[in-house]
């Protein structure tokens, strides 16, 4: 037996006064990140916690198990062994522009691929996992409102985002490959707070660049909120796919104000050159095609969320908007 | 000597301080330049409205949010300024003589009409029409191009006035929320008619029919006379046209006169029919979708030719 596993089963008699809530532990993946952080610190209360990433877990809480492992290896499946996992929420994907595509095929599907096995090796009854709105990507012709049987053309014009379709596609593909597992798949729009994603960065800028002419709306979610939908995505009896939005949408600009940013307006053709000149000199994180999000529309219609999973947002515009100057450093 | 040189100097600061002065009033001064401009602005559209714009504008119904912003984008602040144009338009250049709008439902509803003219002047008409002599006032929405909302600026332009992408759930939405809807089921052949082949409708669409019956809305027949004489388009270059991806290449000679490329200043006559109802199978056969879809296309047909005879003269 494994060193981790060992850790398990000596942690299982340390704390049996625990219920299984709906069945014991809740495996989480991409548990350091900082979403994996927030989720762990709600969910721990309620139900044992089993982290899972290849990075270290600093200022852990005393009861939360973490694997450091990569999820590529099978020392993964030694965390699934002692067979009381009853959920296992996929928040590790990886979607770093400056690695190499293969880096990401590998982390990102096969990696997921090799979850997935033991989901249905070890008959895990809950898979939740953590797509995005993305994968439905920005266009001009896209409805206003998105709903969640929209094809996902996110990698039309932005081939690095592939494998993140893939994810949500290999998720999609459970439904049916093993319907006893209830799979839950979120596709939240951009997510804030003191997380380090794309539009948290991009809002921390300042003064913030847009496209001259171009004021999209855009919807957010605050990072508690997505942590929420995720805690009621683990109520047994939910499953499918649900779009999460927050606070009502409003145009790009909006956003900037309420952030007191300055705002630069660049002609597309000239930011295109500019940011891919700072791309290839790596000073900057924003790759090109990210530029369509600042042009076209991507929202999603969160109908299916509000009434099936019964979710709402709880964070107000100004205090989402406003919760990325947590995160700076 | 001793004495001039305090005084060049107090010169020269004084030069200096007054353009300090000029810089720091100049904000002050621009803010109420651009005041006095919002307060003409205003001025101008309750005479043309008989009302104060915003009292007219809190009647429609709307689902503005706590933003002011609807969802698709619409900002009334921005509407101000385009009503403004557009009731000019109506009021004094076309000069428009408005039949039936008292008919027209509350509620959500579909507004059907002939298209003409080369410019969609007719669109803005109608919904200026709504807008100052319907009550209550509507804000009609019209479904825009894929390819307009690509373009800078006007992409941006048609969001805040409240234009959506022309794509089948944009409208079912628009329509549960009870807003009114505006298609010209001739497309681009009725807008590039040739003037011999004026107030003769061309090939119905068929989806507005379906869209319909699938959300249950009143279709309201709407006639438009006065759009056909504004640009007269002789012929139609269509091999240029295909050369240039552009929808139609029509020729009009008043282009080449000075003062020739603003559009003739016909006397509009919009006719708003009573409300159709249809009810069905949404997914029909094309066969059976026709048929409704001739009966509405017979009605405006019908009204367009009734208002043509009613026409004493083009321009007046």
């Amino acid at each position: 037996m494994s060193e981790s596993a060992n850790f398990r089963a000596a942690a299982r008699v340390r704390m049996p006064s625990i219920p299984p809530a709906s069945g014991g532990a809740v495996l989480v993946t991409g548990i350091c990140g900082r979403l994996g952080k927030q989720l762990a610190r709600v969910l721990h209360r309620e139900r044992p916690v089993v982290g899972v990433d290849r990075r270290p877990f600093l200022d852990k809480p005393k009861d939360i198990e973490h694997a450091q492992v990569d999820i590529r290896r099978k020392k993964l499946k030694d965390v699934f062994r002692p067979g009381d996992i009853s959920a296992v929420v996929h928040l590790g994907v990886m979607h770093d522009p400056r690695a190499s595509s293969a880096e990401h095929h590998s982390w990102n599907v096969a990696g997921f691929t090799k979850l997935l096995e033991y989901v249905s090796q070890f008959r895990v009854p809950k898979l939740v996992v953590l797509s995005s709105a993305n994968v439905y990507g920005p266009h001009p012709s896209n409805p206003q409102f998105l709903t969640e049987e929209a094809p996902l053309l996110g990698g039309q014009n932005f081939s690095d985002i592939r494998d993140l379709i893939e994810v949500d596609m290999l998720a999609q593909s459970f439904f049916w490959k093993l319907p006893e597992t209830e799979t839950v798949i979120l596709r939240p729009v951009h997510i804030l707070g003191s997380v380090h994603n794309a539009p948290s960065n991009f809002l921390r800028l300042n003064p913030i660049c847009t496209v001259m002419g171009f004021d999209p709306m855009v919807q957010v979610i605050h990072q508690s909120d997505a942590v929420r939908a995720i805690e009621l995505a683990l109520r047994p009896g939910i499953r499918g796919i649900y779009n999460l939005a927050g606070p009502e949408p409003v145009p790009l600009s909006r956003y900037l104000k309420i952030l007191g940013r300055q705002r630069i307006g660049v002609p597309y053709s000239l930011a295109r050159i500019i940011l891919g000149r700072m791309w290839s000199l790596r000073l900057t994180t924003f790759p090109v095609p990210e530029l369509d999000h600042i042009r076209y529309i991507c929202m999603v219609d969160d109908r299916r969320a509000r009434e099936v999973l019964g979710f709402t947002p709880h964070t107000s515009l100004e205090d989402t908007v406003r919760s990325v100057d947590d995160g700076r450093w | 000597m001793p004495q001039r040189k305090p005084a060049k100097r107090s010169a020269t600061s004084q030069a200096l301080a007054r353009i300090d002065r000029a810089a720091r009033e100049a904000p002050a001064f621009l803010g109420r330049l651009f005041g006095a401009a919002g307060e003409a602005v205003d001025d101008a559209l309750e005479r043309l409205l008989g009302e104060p714009f915003a009292e007219r504008m809190a009647r429609v119904p709307l689902s503005l949010g706590s933003s002011g912003i609807d969802p698709f984008g619409l900002d009334p602040e921005w509407m101000k300024y385009v009503i403004l144009a557009v009731a000019t338009l109506h009021r004094k250049y076309f000069r428009t003589e408005v039949h039936g709008v008292s008919s027209v439902p509350t509620g959500r509803v579909l507004f059907v009409a002939n298209h003409s003219g080369q410019v969609p002047i007719d669109g803005a008409l109608i919904a200026a029409a709504l807008f100052m002599d319907g009550e209550p006032p509507r804000l009609v929405r019209a479904m825009v191009e894929k390819w307009a909302l690509s373009l800078p600026f006007v992409s941006l332009f048609f969001a805040r006035v409240g234009q959506v992408v022309g794509v089948p759930e944009n409208a079912t939405r628009l329509l549960a929320q009870g807003e009114a809807l505006l298609v010209f089921p001739e497309g681009v052949r009725g807008i590039t008619k040739t003037f011999d082949q004026r107030y003769k409708l061309t090939e119905f669409g068929l989806g507005f029919m379906r869209l319909a019956i699938e959300t249950d809305t009143p279709i309201v027949p709407v006639a438009v006379v006065g759009g056909e004489e504004q640009y007269i388009s002789v012929a139609n270059f269509e091999g240029l046209a295909k050369l240039l991806r552009a929808p139609a290449f029509p020729i009009v000679p008043q282009m080449f006169l000075p003062g020739g490329q603003l559009p003739l200043p016909t006397k509009y006559r919009l006719w708003f029919g009573e409300p159709m109802r249809f009810t069905g199978d949404p997914d029909d056969d094309d066969a059976i979708i026709e048929e409704k879809v001739w009966l509405v296309k017979q009605t405006v047909q019908s009204m367009l030719n009734r208002a043509l005879k009613e026409r004493k003269h083009i321009f007046w």
